[in-house]
């Protein structure tokens, strides 16, 4: 069962800000949502690999060779704040 | 300090590639703007996909192989999940489980005198975040700005097991990895920011801190220093150490304190299924079979060869370059002559100006040996020719030795005070001289100790041997 | 169908063409296109017009779903936080269908992150259907079925991560197709779960899908899960029929749940497809019933990986005053994201945190490989499966969105494809009422040509494709 308080532990690991009135809300729907997901409890998978790519391709790779950036102005064009030709990013801490 | 433990995670920059590990920009970013150097797999824009460089596998396996690690067969990469803006997709490709080498050692010279095995976790591939520039200090900052010409950049974070005692330890552990990647070929550690170290520092029994994100040997070195005086002062207060990430701020000398929520670190590491699986195995033979003669083989190689002290040998082989170009001119001179003056003058010369060893030639340094050796200038002469070839850098490159004994006058006259003495010497010691054509070999030492009182010791006691035989052998 | 199209744009005015299909856009009810790429469309049709050039699809206008990369053209998925963002680079398909003369008209409505059955989480307000512009046109790739359904385009792209191409071409009742994974490259398609999802064409004729393959299809060094292999044409052997045909009828995808008309609709199909020489036989596709819940696992962790980007620093929108920077991003993907996406999100970093790892998402990825094994088993059988596409015809708008997993119920039939990697297709059989019902033929692992080759016998066999919508 999800509790308040590892739906306010996901919001911060997701970093996705909820407000108290959004969490009730959001226990039920993920309570029912696992509880369905649970489901897969009832499969024997002893023994059983994962499939974590369905083709099964190896040593896929690229030769060393440098190509040409984007210029600054394209790096830049989409962001909302901007100085010097960095980004512009809140203080850390 | 054999109750401080320390083991360090070292991100090496793969320097050498031409192209970022995912991408193909370029690796050549250090004098260029900022976000000039970025595309759209390197920026994380949407729908871009990353490519694994081959050749830093390669390197990879090079690096792990010279560590003596176990190369995984088939290896991969995962993401490692968090956020911070330097991240420009919110999570790093990087290894987890299967990392291409694993159980690794090598040899260091211990605090105590005595050699010691410093063991490697693992050494793993990753990609470099971008770099965080903060309007001022990190805790004080108003806003951070961020470059992403350095995100992407191939990395080899090499994990070592806490075996290191001390904070000089560390710096010497650095200095031989420094030596190795130099000697692969894989790292070129004059770019800014191209190694890069986390340090986790505790004291026995007590709980462990993490530096991260020192630059430079001197930085670890000081940041360790502080770092164990911070956690002694604590214990003697009996206040408790805090399991925390800490930052080094390089102006101030101290460590700092960032975030320490509870449960922070949960990276969420899953496979990167965009890339496929790297099955390796079949590599390494070749790799291994192409590695180059690492330093502490040449060292050995080099005591016998040579009949040099160990710590000439060590010192030679600090660098390929240096080994190559010590190797090159004692084919051509005195070897023991030539470990003396390149290992305790030039190289002692070169650091005093910043310079490397590319910067003298091959050719100079054994003509000056030459000239020595036939007492054409004293040792004191040699230095001087030396410092005044380095100081004409970069006006006049590859200047002639000789031609600056002429110069500075510190050839023929010294030539022929040595000469006069000689032949003086030699007409005072009949008796001495007598001796030696009846056979005593020894005799000729005492015409060469009057040679030598008379140059007051500035001549080359085994030229003026040479000159002495020659001397009486006319008479 | 594009061959007719071609000769007409040929014959006549590719610009008038077009500025036909805009003024039709303009005055629409469908809210099917969120940017039109009007300037540079009408350029390019000018251009064709002086020299059509000889590319496979030489003039002819497409519609691209809002989650492939476009430059210069906003690509937005739908969502808020991306609001505004014009890429500086173009999908490999994109790449590919300009190389082939094709003209990019402009960037169609999903559900947000094309995470949806019914196209209602966009932050655009719903698609409608063109059949009954009450009800959905299905998800995610809502908008690009709803464009061709309704008239707005001749053809598009969509993108399928566990049916969201063929889910809106059943309810709209087009054809569209889901490759195998690895057929066409994903440099470009915006990431929802990138170990499932594919692009794929969404067209009036099976004929139309095979073109439009032969065009985005092959390999594409900057996607490492693209196939190696030179690029296919499907036309050739297209009209080659199914005698002989071998077709599995998979027990789990009938009966319970699904809607009569559909069943009937469907069951109607196969009795077609073996009255023009294919066979049939029951099979078993064990693993069926746990095939949403591996999907959801799976498709959230994906998606709470590969939206983590998506912070307002270097693209989007960034509201209001900066804090720290763990406030502040956590409030711009509370506002820039909806409440499905952000469930989603919050449901795959559960999935993928400390102590849940194994429960879930391995879990999830050890049912997988049963069930791309239960596919494998049966292709040892059968050439092709056939079942319904969806369970249920298009439902009302609004109906749903309040109850999230009875929307997931929806994706039934269509997720286990996805899951296994393997191609299918959706083609118009019947209806369900007034709304159009989706048979899916499905095939083994780079088959595509078989699949196509059945769905053109069956549409050459049955009049459904010819319908058309009365769109006000
Ligand atoms: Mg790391
Ligand atoms: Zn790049």
């Amino acid at each position: 069962m999800i509790t308040r308080e590892d739906v306010e532990h996901i919001s911060w690991l997701a970093s996705i800000k909820i407000e108290d009135e959004e969490k009730d809300e959001l226990v039920e729907h993920f309570n029912t949502i696992l509880e369905y997901f649970q489901q897969l409890d009832e499969v024997d998978t002893t023994g059983v690999k994962p499939t974590y790519r369905v083709v099964d391709l190896a040593n896929i790779f690229r030769e060393d060779a440098a190509y040409k950036s984007l210029s600054q102005d394209q790096a830049l064009k989409n962001a909302p704040r901007t100085e010097n030709g960095y980004f512009k990013s809140p203080r850390i801490v | 300090m054999d109750d401080v433990i320390i083991g360090l995670e070292i991100h090496v920059q793969l320097n050498r590639l031409h192209s970022k590990m995912f991408c193909g920009c370029s690796t050549a970013y250090h004098d260029s703007l900022p976000n000039s150097h970025t595309c759209p797999v390197c920026l994380g824009l949407p729908g871009s996909l990353p490519v694994i460089n081959k050749k830093a596998v390669e390197y990879g396996i090079k690096v792990g192989l010279a560590l003596n690690c176990k190369i995984e067969e088939e290896t991969l990469f995962y993401r490692k999940n968090y956020y911070y803006p330097d991240l420009p997709k919110g999570f790093q490709i990087s290894q987890y489980d299967y990392p291409l080498a694993t159980k690794g050692h090598i040899m260091i010279l211990g605090d105590n005198g005595a050699e010691r095995n410093i063991r490697i976790n693992r050494a793993h591939m990753e990609e470099d975040p971008g770099r965080l520039v903060h309007a001022g200090t990190i805790d004080k900052a108003k806003y951070t700005m961020v470059d992403y010409n350095r995100c992407g950049m191939p990395l080899l974070e090499v994990v070592t097991e806490p075996d290191l005692c001390s904070p000089k330890e560390a710096r010497v552990f650095l200095d031989k990895l420094k030596s190795i990647l130099d000697y692969l070929d894989v790292f070129d550690g004059t770019q800014e920011g191209s190694m890069r170290i986390d340090a986790n520092i505790s004291l026995k029994g007590g709980d462990r801190s993490e530096v991260k994100n020192i630059t430079g040997f001197k930085g670890v070195e000081k940041a360790l220093s502080y770092e164990i005086t911070r956690q002694k002062n604590l214990q003697r207060r009996n206040i408790k150490v805090v399991q925390e990430t800490r930052h080094f701020d390089e102006l101030r000398n101290i460590t700092v304190s960032i975030r320490s929520k509870v449960g922070a670190h949960d990276y969420r590491y899953f496979p990167e299924c965009d890339l496929a699986v790297m099955r390796i195995a079949p590599w390494v033979p070749a790799i291994r079979a192409a590695l180059p003669e690492l330093p502490d083989v040449k060292r050995e190689r080099f005591v016998k060869q040579y009949s040099l002290a160990d710590d000439h040998a060590k010192s030679l082989t600090s660098e390929i370059k240096l080994a190559n170009f010590y190797e090159a001119v004692a084919a051509r001179a005195s070897p023991k002559l030539a470990a003396v003056w390149i290992a305790d003058v030039l190289k002692g010369e070169l650091n005093y100006r910043d310079l490397s060893i590319e910067s003298f030639q091959e050719e100079q340094m054994i003509e000056i040996l030459q000239m020595l050796e036939k007492g054409k200038i004293s040792e004191d002469g040699a230095v001087q020719i030396i410092r005044t070839l380095l100081d004409r850098i970069p006006i006049e490159i590859g200047g002639s030795p000789s031609k600056i004994a002429h110069e500075l006058g510190l050839g023929k006259a010294e030539d022929d005070a040595v000469q006069k003495a000689v032949r003086e010497a030699v007409a005072e010691s009949a008796a001495a001289v007598a001796d030696y054509k009846a056979g005593s070999e020894r005799a000729l030492n005492f015409v060469v100790g009057l040679v030598m009182k008379k140059t007051r010791g500035k001549a080359d006691a085994g030229e003026v041997h040479r000159l002495v035989k020659a001397e009486v052998e006319k008479a | 169908m594009l061959s007719e199209l071609k000769a007409r744009l040929k014959a006549e005015s590719c610009e008038e063409y077009l500025c036909g299909l805009f003024e039709k856009i303009e005055k629409s009810s469908l809210n099917a296109f969120t940017t039109l790429a009007k300037e540079s469309a009408l350029k390019e049709a000018r251009r064709f017009d002086k020299n059509p050039g000889r590319g496979l699809l030489a003039g002819v206008p497409i519609a691209i779903k809002g989650s492939i990369s476009t430059k210069g053209i906003e690509t937005n998925c739908s969502s808020r936080i991306l609001r505004g963002y014009i890429p500086p680079y173009d999908a490999h398909v994109i790449e590919r269908l300009k190389s082939e003369g094709a003209i990019i008209m402009g960037k169609t409505n999903m559900d947000e992150f094309a995470m949806g059955t019914s196209t209602e989480t966009s932050c655009f307000g719903p698609t409608k259907n063109p059949w009954d512009q009450t009800c959905v046109p299905g998800g995610s790739s809502g908008g690009s079925a709803a464009v061709v359904a309704g008239g707005e385009a001749p053809c598009s792209l969509g993108s399928d991560t566990g049916g969201s191409v063929r889910c809106p071409a059943s309810f709209c009742g087009i054809v569209g197709l889901k490759p195998t994974y690895g057929l066409v490259s994903r440099y470009g398609l915006v990431a929802y779960a990138n170990s499932l999802e594919q692009i794929g064409p969404l067209t009036h004729t099976v004929e139309d899908t095979a073109l439009l393959m032969e065009a985005i299809s092959g390999h594409d060094e900057r996607d490492s899960t693209s196939a190696e292999g030179a690029r296919h044409s499907y036309l050739p052997g297209l009209e080659d029929g199914v005698a002989g045909l071998k077709i599995g009828i998979p027990k789990e995808y009938f009966g319970e749940g699904v809607n009569k008309d559909v069943e009937k609709a469907v069951w109607e199909a196969i009795a077609t497809l073996e009255s023009i020489g294919a066979s049939w036989q029951e099979i078993s596709l064990p693993h069926t019933r746990y095939a949403l819940a591996a999907y959801y696992v799976i498709a959230m962790s994906e998606a709470s990986s590969n939206l983590a980007r998506f912070d307002g620093l270097r693209y989007g929108e960034r509201m209001g005053e900066d804090k720290d920077w763990h406030t502040t991003f956590s409030e711009i993907r509370a506002k820039g994201f909806g409440p499905e996406v952000k469930r989603r999100i919050m449901l795959g970093t559960y999935a993928l945190s400390a102590g849940y790892y194994g429960r879930y998402y391995l879990k999830a990825l050890q049912v997988r490989t049963l069930i791309k094994e239960d596919f494998l088993r049966a292709f040892k059988d059968v050439d092709l499966l056939a079942s319904p596409t969806m369970p249920i015809p298009a439902f009302k708008i609004g109906e749903r969105i309040n109850d999230p997993l009875s929307l997931y119920m929806a994706d039934v039939f269509t997720v286990p494809i996805n899951l296994a990697g393997v191609p299918a297709i959706s083609v118009p059989c019947g209806f369900a009422g007034r709304l159009p019902v989706g048979l899916q033929l499905i095939g083994p692992h780079f088959c595509e040509a078989a699949v196509l080759r059945t769905a053109q016998a069956f549409e050459a066999a049955t009049p459904f494709h010819k319908a058309k919508p009365e769109v006000s």
